[in-house]
């Protein structure tokens, strides 16, 4: 490679290298610095322990997982169906997608906002629901765990279904029909073919999906109780941050959402690998 | 498992949308037997396969094994259970399973036991020259290798019908005809009944006990290698199968029920038909049919001739090793292509003449 042809890539790569520098990781060891000292600027843990003996701050990790994996496992399984249903394209699929990508568009503020009005003691939904004497009196579906729950699926299941089915969309069509002439009927093609191609997808999609759900905070302030069964651990950043203005504290709860959802992803990866042990090998080569 | 007397293919029709991609395509495959379906892109060949092997259902006709129905619009034997083998352009590899758990996948879904299943394994492999590939994975095998690989799949099973959709498309010119020669070793050896789909006029005529000209959908010729690529049945299958001069022609008169006279411009030509063609084109003259013939590049002899004598000036020349190709023009402007040895020194601009044997041309309407 001569001369110019490398300086020619430190030039291209030198976007790039400012972009992370700046933006990702001066920040976080800026962050990991303020975790790990104190007022003066003297290294201490201090900040970690003190997180993790007040049960008020340390549960906000449970209350935490307790949305983000359901509302993560409920969208991957509402999704991996679909998506396998609309594999080779469907009449009408760029309406779906339409009507799939307006909920990321839109916010989850705005999506708050309307949960609020649809789905509270007075909205359409309970009205109906009462209408059609399902219930005789309104359902909490807001300012609850379930009005949280809720909000994270509609913002997270259409980002989840597009990956999927990105993925399984990539999958060649030959492969099912090669499988089903073997002998091979729906059920064999799906596990023994479909799925371990399509888990290294659905891993990535599930991995990102609750990163997402993980760092959630205005469906948790707005949908659900910010004081106690919905206090998650971003509103506890937040809290430590901009109402008792400690930031070693706050970049100390930042630290620790990072941990866990780092943790999380690896659990996700073992499972997967422990899953189809012989079939990501083929990755290699 | 693989007895069975011939597979009938009845009337069969089929859409794609309004569009009709196979009409009423009747075919009878004995036992054994080696058909090719040959085609440009676009004639059915593939549908036609794919409806064989049921992944894709019919709209209309019938195809059976004997007495067993496996598609008639109502009936449908899923692929699943009809026991046949298929072999893809793109290899259709599993990428996540080794050379041996691919050839393995439906020996293992017929619960064989593991010794059996390792042992036909092996053989397969060995019958396709792969067995020290047994534990790599698809992509770290070379293209040749990979069919050969879904060959090895294909066959494990034996089948009771093969069905090959294009196998040799995809691979370089060499190892094609490597290939070529491994299918046809390995269906004398194993006399599967096979049904193989190409574009390739050399393939067909290579491998086929019979080939079945395709075009829109519809059936064009059904014969034996020979019989296609000496007496093209229409127009298309003359042009498909190498008759790459065509022209449009009168018919002045008929002198006995063999030789044709022909006028092609100012160009003065004697035809002698061939006995399977003497009824078809004294059809043509007698109703007025527009009449074309058609002559190979190759059949075109330098100098003069006792008959069919042509003047041209060679436009242009093509050097392709054994041979030499010329296009010519007639002094009102016909195109000819002639094929000669190479060691002929011939430059554009030259005046040259030629002339074609009669016995050498054939006439079609150009209606059918």
């Amino acid at each position: 490679m001569g001369r110019r042809n490398i300086i020619t890539i430190l030039l291209f790569l030198l976007p790039a290298f400012f972009y992370l520098s700046f933006l990702f990781i001066y920040p976080f060891l800026y962050g990991l610095n303020l975790s790990l000292t104190d007022e003066k600027g003297n290294f201490t843990l201090e900040n970690f322990i003190r997180f993790f003996s007040d049960p008020w701050d340390a549960n906000t990790i449970w209350i935490t997982l307790k949305i983000a994996i359901p509302a993560t496992l409920l969208s991957i399984l509402i999704a991996i169906p679909l998506a396998y249903y609309m594999r080779h394209g469907v009449r009408g699929e760029k309406f779906v997608t339409l009507l799939l990508i307006l909920p990321i568009t839109l916010g989850s503020v705005f999506i708050a906002e309307g949960m609020l009005t649809y789905m509270g003691p007075n909205g359409w939904l309970n009205k109906l629901l009462m209408f059609l004497r399902i219930t005789d009196k309104p359902v909490k579906l807001t300012h609850n765990y379930w009005g949280v729950l809720i909000a994270l699926i509609i913002q997270g299941f259409p980002f989840v279904f597009l990956m999927l089915l990105g993925y399984i969309s990539g999958i060649d069509p030959n492969l099912e029909k090669a499988a089903s002439v073997l002998g091979a009927n729906r059920w064999h093609i799906f596990w023994k073919v479909i799925l371990p191609l399509w888990l290294p997808g659905i891993t990535m999609a599930m991995s990102l999906n609750f990163v997402m759900n993980f760092t959630v905070f205005p469906s948790a302030v707005l949908l659900g109780q910010p004081s106690g069964p919905t206090r998650v651990i971003s509103i506890s950043a937040f809290q430590w941050a901009f109402e008792k203005f400690n930031f070693h504290m706050s970049s100390a709860v930042a630290i620790i959402m990072g941990i866990v959802e780092l943790i999380f992803i690896l659990i996700v990866m073992f499972i997967r690998q422990g899953l189809y042990r012989g079939s990501t090998v083929a990755g290699k080569g | 498992m693989r007895e069975f007397n011939e597979l009938r293919i009845t009337g069969l029709n089929k859409y794609y949308g309004n569009k009709k991609v196979v009409d009423n395509f009747n075919l009878t495959i004995k036992n054994g037997e080696f058909v090719t379906l040959l085609g440009p892109s676009g004639s059915g060949k593939s549908t036609v396969l794919n409806c064989i092997a049921g992944l894709v259902p019919i709209d209309g006709g019938s195809i059976y094994i004997d007495d067993e129905c496996l598609d008639d619009g109502k009936k449908f034997v899923p692929p699943e259970r009809r026991n046949f083998g298929m072999v893809f352009q793109n290899y259709a590899l599993f990428p996540h399973l080794s050379v041996f758990d691919n050839v393995a996948f439906g020996l293992k879904l017929r619960k064989l036991p593991k010794d059996i299943v390792k042992e036909k394994v092996i053989d397969a492999l060995k019958m396709v020259h792969l067995e020290e590939h047994i534990n790599k994975y698809p992509r770290q095998l070379s293209g040749g290798e990979q069919q050969r690989v879904a060959l090895a799949r294909c066959i494990v099973m034996e089948p009771r019908v093969m069905l090959l959709d294009e196998p040799l498309s995809n691979l370089d010119a060499l190892l094609r005809i490597e290939m070529r020669y491994e299918l046809k070793a390995l269906h004398e050896r194993l006399k599967i009944t096979t049904i193989y789909v190409t574009h390739d006029q050399q393939e067909a005529l290579a491998l086929s006990d019979r080939i079945v000209v395709l075009n829109k959908g519809k059936i064009q010729q059904i014969g034996t290698p020979e019989e296609i690529y000496s007496y093209p049945a229409n127009l298309f299958v003359a042009n498909f199968l190498g008759f790459r001069n065509i022209w449009e022609v009168k018919i002045s008169r008929f002198e006995g029920d063999r030789e044709v006279h022909i006028n092609l411009g100012n160009i003065n030509l004697k035809a002698i038909l061939h006995e399977k063609y003497k009824v078809h084109v004294r059809n043509i003259f007698e109703n007025n049919k527009k009449p074309y013939i058609s002559v190979r590049p190759e059949d075109i002899e330098l100098g003069e001739g006792p008959e069919n004598n042509i003047e041209v000036k060679i436009d242009v020349i093509e050097y392709l090793g054994q041979h030499k190709q010329f296009w010519g023009i007639t002094s009102d402007g016909i195109n000819i292509e002639i094929s000669k040895d190479a060691d002929i020194s011939l430059k554009p601009g030259d005046n040259v003449k030629i002339w074609i044997p009669p016995e050498r041309i054939l006439v079609f309407s150009g209606e059918d």
